[in-house]
């Protein structure tokens, strides 16, 4: 047990380190973004004295270490500083006290992105990994032919297709479910699940091939050793077979997968958002980019980096506790 | 009385590229109760494939195109999936060749256990549980009450291949078919396996089908021997017969295998200079010193045999001498020099001198370069002959490994046998132009037959070249015939070396006693009398233990 802490303690160091790099990555690439905030401010015909004032009222002018430097510190107390687009610019010299912090305004977008990427997860997780058990059990037959085209079509169309013909047939032909995902703070528990069903069935249909497809290989790929032959000698029914003497063995990359696929539905969605107008983290973040408003692209990029690190940190430690070499050392 | 197993006729093919060969020609096999068949024959004989086919059961590939197999009145080929279910694990059993991989990593060994009985509704779990602490007992097993409870990768492979017995009987099958069970094993391990596992058979009046390579082994255990040939049987007749009056002239030539032994050379004159010399060599894997004060001298023309069970430490001598891994102290001199540790720092010519063949050729060989290229390339890089001289000097070494040029040049690993493979991994090592070739476990993954003629290639170039050997092996048989000394190695320490003559001649070193006298003879009685004069709980793990 104790080589398994370490490996894990190991990991997440690793992990922290990898968040290090990837701030100064997105530090730097959001400050070379050509053009700034107060430049889109003001427009055209802005007087460079105005600009000026903007920039240095937002700090803009400090060379970019020591404003990497103040944000870093300022993220590590989970301050992520104030949005330039909700500052106070009444006069041009104005403070930016009063101002939304850019915490306040990413919190609620970002809950309403865990959601819907929580509610996608729970329909598809357990029908891809089911869908990929049962189409290595009926291996080459129809059934895993079918299920085989179906998945690899429907990942193969593009999101808002995908959306549309979703919205088609199961908003306007049968209005079962609203086209529009528009949820607010408040909102009843059921209310929020029917209004965000359409999108994560979206979602749903995007994200099962890829975990389907590794589970029935990862249980294929199995299906040669010799401890599957014996359990098959053992006059084992070919369900239990793969149930349970191939999955446990395959859980390692199919746990891969299925966190690769979680971290796409926290940090991809910004098209299935647009199309159901639904208000998440993804449409904040284009939305800033257009104005270069830097605290909100830079705390949105963190939160991202910090999303794929920590899914895969957890894949990597799940993985190793699937394996009882290492639960069980010798 | 009716026979339990009745196989008549039986076709059997394989695939291969969209098309079907024969595996199996028409085998015939009859097998009574409580009766043990021995099945013997090289790899390719189809020794396992019949095996299996006597439970009804075909590997991915392999098809069954004719002939019936009949169990208890069943026909085995004709039955639905769920008939045969029925009987596989509650009446037919298997046990596998390699244990390690036949129980699943991700279960603990009882749960394994009691799948069998409790899916077929033969006992509950718990009595099941019951069951096998009490098979594990009279298999010998150390801890019979808890063994079960750990998973297979903390359980010895001797331990696991008696454990897999133990599996095989849950159900008290009628019929147990034993694919090589003990050829992984240390000749050491391999009795303690093979004595509970006849003796576990003998109890419950088991019948059983023994698959091997191994005549002595199957003398052991077999009342009838059947030999098996590419698919046809040779001959069948009881074991006492067999091996006392063969028939054929395929079954006698394998009887005559292990009467290959080269003469015994010379001494050395004192005072030359060895090729290599190992001189108190300590080696570890991080903090694990798995090697200790290992001194030996490897004299020019002459050949030292390395023995020792696995994990004694042999490849690791063999990895410190290469430079692979470099020794913690001590050192390796070639022709009195004393060579840097690491192979790194060694000079081109320094690396040339010492050349390494595999164990597995298989892997050994690039499957994706032609043999022309696999010999040609070390040609070129320790020589630097290109072109159609490069060519001349490949022609050369094939020749000198007896395979023709002209029909192996172009031709790619995968398009050869297991021995010739292993031929083409000699002649990479020649053309370094060695004095000194470390051959690691060469023969232990192909037939006798071949083996042999790998042992005799091998002399032969000794002779011809003046080349020094190492020669690291499990298989006292391999070292009988090709060695001049020998060094018996355990748990990384050198416990005996000396001429060859020597080691084979009383007295000796008590651990090297054990392993001698653990090799199998062709004596159907060597066992039986082999146990009573160990005493019964004297074998195996605590005979070693108490050394």
């Amino acid at each position: 047990m104790q080589s398994v802490i370490r490996i894990i303690l190991q990991r997440l160091a690793l992990g922290l380190l990898t968040l290090f790099v990837v701030s100064i990555v997105i530090f730097v690439a959001v400050n070379s973004l050509p053009g700034d905030f107060a430049q889109a401010l003001l427009g055209q015909g802005a007087t460079p004295e105005a600009v000026a004032a903007i920039r240095t009222s937002l700090g803009l002018d400090q060379p970019m270490v020591t404003r990497y430097l103040g944000w870093l510190a300022g993220a590590l107390h989970g301050d992520l500083g104030s949005s330039f687009a909700q500052a106070n610019f009444t006069t041009f010299t104005g403070t930016t006290s009063g101002a939304k912090t850019v915490a306040q305004q990413i919190a609620p977008r970002f809950a309403n992105t865990m959601f819907l990427a929580g509610v996608t997860a729970a329909i598809a997780v357990p029908i891809a990994v089911t869908l990929g058990l049962l189409a290595a059990l009926y291996r080459n037959s129809v059934f895993d032919r079918a299920v085989n085209i179906l998945t690899l079509s429907s990942i193969s169309s593009p999101e808002f297709f995908v959306a549309y013909i979703l919205i088609l047939f199961l908003a306007v032909l049968n209005p079962i479910l609203p086209s529009l995902s528009n949820i607010y703070e408040g909102m009843a528990f059921s209310d929020r699940l029917d209004k965000t069903l359409l999108p994560a069935l979206t979602l749903t249909l995007v994200v099962t091939a890829h975990m389907m497809r590794m589970t029935r290989a990862a249980i294929i790929n199995l299906l040669a050793s010799p401890y599957i032959e014996m359990a098959r000698l053992k006059g084992v029914s070919p369900l239990r077979v793969i149930v349970r003497h191939a999955l446990p063995n395959a859980l390692a990359p199919i746990i891969n997968v299925v966190a690769l696929n979680l971290a796409y539905l926290i940090t991809g969605v910004v098209v299935v958002e647009v199309v159901f107008v639904y208000p998440g983290i993804g449409q904040l973040f284009v939305d800033s980019v257009k104005i270069r408003d830097i605290p909100v692209v830079q705390a949105c990029c963190l939160i991202f980096a910090s999303a794929y690190i920590l899914l895969n940190l957890t894949a990597d430690i799940l993985s190793i506790l699937s394996n009882p070499r290492l639960r069980h050392p010798k | 009385m009716t026979a339990l197993v009745e196989i008549k006729g039986l076709m059997i093919e394989g695939r291969s590229d969209e098309t079907w060969s024969p595996i199996i020609k028409g085998v015939n096999l009859t097998l009574n109760k409580g009766e043990v068949l021995g099945l013997i024959g090289e790899s390719g004989a189809g020794k396992s494939t019949l095996g299996l086919a006597a439970m009804g059961f075909c590997r991915d590939g392999v098809r069954i195109s004719g002939g019936s197999v009949m169990f208890d009145g069943i026909d085995l080929l004709n039955a639905s999936a769920a008939v045969k279910r029925s009987l596989l694990g509650k009446r037919i059993a298997y046990v596998a060749q390699s244990a390690a991989a036949s129980f699943n990593p991700a279960h603990k060994i009882i749960d394994q256990h009691t799948e069998a009985p409790v899916q077929h509704g033969v006992m509950s779990r718990a009595d099941s549980i019951k069951d096998g602490i009490e098979l594990y007992r009279r298999l010998r097993l150390p801890n019979p009450d808890e063994i079960g409870f750990r998973y297979p990768h903390q359980v010895s492979g001797g331990q696991l291949q008696r454990a897999m017995t133990a599996m095989a009987m849950s159900c008290r099958p009628d019929l147990i078919i034993f694919d090589e069970p003990t050829t992984a094993l240390d000749v050491t391990t391999q009795i303690e396996v093979l004595a509970a596992i006849r003796d576990i058979v003998a109890q419950f009046d088991t019948a059983a089908i023994y698959i091997t390579h191994d005549l002595a082994v199957v003398a052991q255990m077999a009342d009838r021997i059947k030999v098996l040939l590419k698919g046809d049987e040779v001959e069948e007749a009881d074991t006492r017969t067999m091996l006392s009056a063969p028939k054929q002239d395929y079954t006698k030539s394998l009887w005559a295998v292990r009467s290959f032994e080269r003469p015994t050379k010379p001494a050395v004159p004192a005072g030359a200079v060895p090729v290599v010399s190992v001189r108190g060599v300590t080696a570890a894997y991080g903090k694990a010193v798995v090697l200790h004060d290992v001194s030996f001298d490897i004299h020019a023309g002459r050949t030292v045999a390395v023995v020792g069970e696995s994990g004694s430490g042999k490849s690791t001598t063999a990895r410190c001498i290469t430079g692979l891994l470099p020794p913690k102290s001590g050192t390796i001199a070639f022709d009195g020099v004393t060579l840097p540790a690491d192979y790194r720092k060694r000079t081109k010519d320094q690396l040339r001198q010492a050349q390494m063949i595999y164990q597995m050729a298989d892997t050994a060989l690039n499957p994706r370069l032609r043999i022309g290229d696999i010999i040609g390339r070390p040609v070129q890089f320790y020589s630097g002959l290109t072109g159609a001289k490069r060519r001349e000097r490949v022609d050369e070494l094939l020749d000198q490994i007896e395979l023709d040029p002209r029909q192996y040049f172009n031709r790619l690993p995968s398009e050869l046998s297991g021995g010739q493979k292993q031929r083409i991994g000699i002649a990479r090592a020649l053309a370094a132009e060695p004095k000194f070739i470390i051959c690691d476990e060469v023969t232990s993954a192909l037939d006798q037959l071949v083996a042999e003629g790998i042992l005799r290639l091998l002399a032969r170039l000794q002779d011809t070249l003046n080349l020094s050997y190492m020669f690291i092996t499990h298989d006292l048989a391999t070292v009988k015939a090709i060695a001049d000394e020998v060094v018996v190695m355990k748990d990384g320490h050198v416990v005996e070396q000396g001429p060859k003559a020597e080691m084979f001649s009383p007295p000796h070193h008590p651990y090297t006693d054990l392993l001698l006298s653990s090799v199998p003879e062709m004596d159907p009685d060597w066992l039986t009398n082999l146990l009573s004069e160990r005493g019964l709980d004297n074998i195996g793990d605590a005979a070693v233990d108490k050394m």
